[in-house]
């Protein structure tokens, strides 16, 4: 169809102009930022969402590692949690656009064995981050904080923190049959000296990790036992929820209230006193680390394999004798998030 | 209706030119523009649009045309690309269906958690007799209860979410048998997989583009998108029209539920939270009017296609997957914005 056409007839040259007019601006601006060159190192990052603090400090991260090492990063992430098709999507697109290594936050670790099998068939290094697939040994190697002992440090401190008191013992969990979410309440329970279904327990609430969630099983299960003295939670969402049921039951004082991430927000509200201590993990390790290994891969063969703890710190400003800890201040310089 | 409209769809066989359907606006914007015409087709401009965005990502990056990448955008778009199907027969009653993608995901979780102990084959007839009971619960709340289908697919989208969720117990169900996944599967050359899947969904828009423009049912839901009311006087019993319509949809739906386990063998009741948003997306795209009985499947194929394309094409040029979502939104808008265009022609 010729310009001469378009300009003939008004009408369905606003069409054609308009339908033109924005494939044009959408080209133009992609020929100005887009062209990756081949010899390229492509780094590829899949987090769970773009909008959790945890994964956005990861990309952050890896994006400064990226740059100071002179490789490219190409970051994707699933649009919700759940999103196991958006991530298994985006490894595929990662694989097609020459990814040397893929770092992988999975959304579910038995969702996506199939595509990183693909992935390491086609010679890309693959690296779970935070969260571990089932079985761990279908990636390269697991970049992650050892959750259970995240969660024996949590167990610990809370115990020792009670004293002689006789526990009777909360469980906010998260999603049940998460690894994360089995991992930190085993090791609460190791570290605080309980066997699973012991009568201390006097029940436990599913959180999946939120705030409201948290305070709504909460305030269930102090209605149904008002002796709660201790309270295990998935993480400092679940605890700030769990810390306004407690203080509308008036028992906010009473109540050891511990918690497991170290997100600058649950940091604040340890040094406010509202949880009293929380295992901080370090997701920017994690990322960094993860594009450490894809440079070294890339230029010697090198592969990272196993499970590498990126490590997790107690942080309370109450310290217990014979447990390391790390005041708030500490805290807020290495949280993450806002 | 005028000879060239007949001579154009029976000239192919093709899902493109068989979807493109009867074309209500041709009759009366029938100016000899050749342009005009052309655009007039609703599978014009997005066709348009797709290779334009194709030879844009194949001229800046070294990776997107490549015979193996390609036939990885066919894989990608399916489980989306199916459920559209569905919902472009709900669009061109005047309908729309915001419950497709919970149907699908509690049909999933349905197959997964039955498939654990079960026969394979029962757990996918189950799956499909949860999808058309679901939708045909749309189609009833729609007719019977003339509820307006937005609120009705709102309703049942929250409701069968939390369905799903309480059937599984927020657990998710790994797929071991070879029969649910097979849709993942198929021959491959060297590094492209036509996947059976892939194959699946070229086969049902074919036949339901034919259905649509070749039946004497076809007919009669595009009348209904038109004018329900002009519909009836032509003895056309729209509601049962309707009722089958949902319904029908749930086939598709039930489809996608069988793509979605062959894409990531896990039946998860937290996954596709926005898969009928994206549905809806692809369908619009694809030069499917909001207001009905205008369109076809052949429009939602490129539709879905574009989406993925442009998500694929992006990573492929190493840029933020965020622009896509900016590109696909522009799109969706741009393609309303020419169906109202079109529109008004048709009623001038």
């Amino acid at each position: 169809m010729s310009s001469l056409r378009i300009s003939t007839d008004v009408r369905s040259g606003t069409v054609a102009r308009s339908t033109a007019a924005g494939l044009v601006i959408f080209g133009t601006a992609f020929a100005v930022t887009g062209h990756a060159s081949a010899d390229e190192v492509i780094v590829g990052l899949v987090t769970k969402t773009e909008v959790n603090p945890f994964f956005v400090k990861m990309r952050q991260a890896a994006e400064e590692e990226a740059k100071a090492k002179g490789v490219k990063l190409i970051a994707r992430a699933g649009k919700f949690d759940g999103d196991n098709e958006g991530q298994v999507t985006a490894i595929e697109d990662l694989i097609s656009a020459g990814a040397k290594g893929i770092l992988v936050t999975p959304n579910n670790s038995t969702g996506m064995l199939g595509v990183i099998k693909k992935a390491r068939e086609a010679g890309v290094l693959v690296i779970a981050l935070d969260t571990a697939t089932d079985p761990a040994d279908a990636v390269d190697a697991t970049f992650a904080t050892d959750n259970f002992q995240a969660g024996v440090q949590q167990g610990a401190y809370a115990r020792k923190a009670l004293g002689d008191k006789k526990p009777v013992l909360a469980m906010l969990d998260g999603t049940p049959g998460g690894t994360v979410d089995t991992f930190r309440h085993n090791g609460y329970l190791k570290g605080f000296g309980l066997a699973e279904g012991d009568p201390a327990i006097a029940g436990s609430a599913i959180t999946n990790g939120a705030q409201d969630k948290g305070q709504v099983g909460m305030e269930n299960l102090l209605s149904k036992n008002g002796d709660i003295n201790a309270v295990y939670t998935i993480n400092e969402p679940a605890a700030a929820g769990a810390y306004a049921a407690l203080k509308s039951f008036g028992k906010e004082a009473d109540v050891m209230l511990t918690s497991i991430d170290g997100g600058c927000a649950g940091v604040r509200n340890v040094k406010a006193g509202q949880i009293a201590a929380t295992v901080m993990q370090f997701p920017y390790k994690m990322a960094a680390n993860g594009v450490d290994a894809v440079v070294e891969y890339a230029a010697s063969g090198k592969k990272p394999s196993g499970f590498v703890n990126t490590g997790s710190f107690l942080i309370t400003d109450k310290p217990i004798a014979g447990i390391d800890s790390k005041d708030t201040e500490w805290g807020l310089k290495n949280c993450w998030g806002d | 209706m005028p000879e060239p409209e007949l001579a154009s769809t029976a000239a192919g066989s093709d899902a493109g030119a068989a979807a493109a359907g009867p074309v209500p606006a041709v009759a009366s914007v029938w100016s000899g523009s050749t342009l005009r015409e052309l655009f007039s087709y609703p599978i014009t401009g997005p066709l348009f649009a797709l290779v334009v965005i194709v030879l844009v990502f194949s001229l800046t990056t070294s990776t997107f045309l490549n015979a193996g990448n390609l036939s990885l955008i066919l894989q990608q778009s399916v489980v989306v690309g199916t459920l559209a199907l569905g919902q472009t027969l709900v669009i061109l009653v005047s309908g729309i269906d915001l419950a497709n993608g919970a149907i699908m995901v509690l049909a999933t979780v349905v197959i997964g958690s039955y498939a654990a102990h079960g026969d394979p084959v029962t757990a996918l007839l189950l799956g499909l007799v949860v999808c058309v009971a679901a939708a045909s619960l749309n189609g009833l709340a729609v007719t019977r209860f003339r509820l307006p289908p937005f609120i009705a697919t709102l309703g049942m989208f929250t409701i069968l979410t939390a369905a799903a969720r309480l059937y599984s117990q927020s657990r998710s169900f790994p797929i071991n048998s070879d029969l649910i996944t097979v849709l993942g599967t198929g021959p491959s050359i060297g590094t492209i997989t036509i996947t059976y899947g892939s194959m699946l969904w070229i086969v049902l828009t074919i036949v339901l583009g034919y259905a649509l423009t070749q039946s004497a049912w076809g007919v009669r839901v595009y009348a209904i998108g038109n004018s329900p009311i002009a519909a009836r006087l032509n003895g056309i019993n729209v509601n049962a029209m309707i009722f089958g319509v949902y319904g029908l949809a749930g086939v598709f739906y039930a489809f996608g539920a069988w793509q979605a386990l062959g894409r990531t063998p896990i039946a998860d009741p937290s996954g596709y939270q926005i898969a009928n948003l994206d549905s809806i997306t692809a369908v619009v795209i694809g030069g499917t009017s909001l207001f009905g009985g205008r369109g076809g499947v052949a429009g939602t194929f490129v539709g879905a296609l574009i989406v993925v394309v442009l998500k694929n094409g992006l990573t492929q040029a190493g840029i933020d997957s965020l622009y896509q979502q900016i590109a696909t939104g522009f799109l969706v808008m741009l393609a309303v914005g020419v169906d109202q265009f079109l529109g008004r022609g048709r009623r001038a």
